[in-house]
């Protein structure tokens, strides 16, 4: 329990990492929108879905109705629904309240480290850990950013911007080698994303959802044909 | 900002956890067909592939240079078989000094 806790924390770091600018420019930016530190850091705690409040501040700004607002959120997180339902058959099973109590940590980042965490079925301590850090990050660098966000150097505030990118690609990249199938998922599902973005065809959530959505099925079409599972085809790998 | 602000972060708040909580508490211990579990297996590679791009380009606003620089590295480093941690603090480290000379 307490080492799955503790591995959980340890693996939600580069999240922490990568939250520090983000958090530290929402609470900057929350400043300016003209939050006061109170209202900026119980959004980040309440809600805590960055793209979406970073959303809200430009929507405050514009002085677009608080109801607006809502139902822009509501777009923009809607992709959670997906990456729940995929969390809930890995995770190990587990009472209700607590599955209720911890999904509220879910986010991306949170999701992207504790799914593809490779120990068969992911144990609640883990995702907690995971959680614990992430939220805490968020949370505090929040305040902070209301604080003190003008005065980070600016040189690190553009470098670390790459955090949550850098971290999702160390996350898929060990997944794609020799697994086609990890490729092409990974693959046609920014490519659809490009494409949807490039034409301004959806919103970054709607797209975000359909292109996964979209990637998913059409690949296990084709694989279900062949008969091979993404953990299949990686148990394959590492039995040659 | 006064208490409409509060009404809205209530909501923001209320139709940001259902979509978390519901599937995660309500599909528990039930049986999906094997077609449905396998698509949802998909969908942390998937999402990944979408979250990187092209939103990885548009990191430093006007110049795309600094996203491929940073996804080029990341990409490497991970490669390379770097965990999660050497590939963010690497790629970090990697566009400070960019940064800083351009």
């Amino acid at each position: 329990m307490n080492k799955q806790f503790s591995a959980g924390l340890k693996a939600g770091v580069s999240i922490a990492i990568g939250y520090f600018p983000v958090a530290l420019t929402f609470g900057l930016l929350a400043k300016t929108a003209g939050l006061s530190i109170v209202e900026a850091i119980a959004m980040s705690l309440f809600v805590y879905a960055g793209a979406s409040q970073y959303i809200a501040l430009s929507l405050i700004t514009a002085g677009v109705a608080p109801f607006v607002i809502v139902m822009n959120t509501f777009v923009v997180n809607i992709r959670h629904f997906l990456m729940t339902a995929s969390l809930n058959e890995k995770m190990q099973p587990e009472r209700k309240w607590v599955k209720a109590l911890y999904s509220f940590g879910i986010t991306d980042e949170s999701f992207s480290v504790i799914s593809t965490h490779k120990d068969g079925r992911i144990s609640t301590a883990f995702a907690m850990g995971v959680i614990i850090i992430a939220y805490g990050s968020w949370v505090v660098f929040t305040g902070v950013g209301h604080v003190i966000g003008a005065n980070l150097p600016l040189f690190l505030k553009a470098a670390m911007s790459i955090a949550l990118y850098a971290m999702f690609i160390g996350l898929l990249v060990p997944s794609m080698k020799g697994n086609r199938k990890v490729v092409i998922l990974a693959g046609l599902a920014a490519a659809i994303h490009c494409v949807l973005y490039f034409t301004g065809l959806l919103s970054t959530g709607w797209s975000i959802l359909v292109a996964t959505l979209v990637s998913s099925v059409v690949v296990e079409f084709i694989y279900v044909r062949s008969g091979k599972t993404v953990e299949s085809s990686l148990a394959k790998e590492v039995n040659e | 900002m006064g208490p409409t602000y509060w009404w809205m972060l209530f909501g923001m708040a209320l139709v940001t956890y259902i979509p978390r909580m519901v599937p995660l508490t309500f599909l528990d211990g039930k049986e999906l067909p094997p077609i449905v579990a396998g698509v949802l297996r998909n969908i942390p590679y998937a999402v990944l592939g979408a979250l990187i791009f092209p939103a990885v380009l548009f990191v430093q606003e006007g110049n795309i240079l600094f996203g491929v620089i940073g996804a080029g590295v990341a990409f490497l480093i991970a490669l390379l078989g770097g965990g999660v941690m050497p590939v963010v603090l690497g790629t970090i480290g990697v566009l400070a000094v960019y940064s800083l000379f351009m």
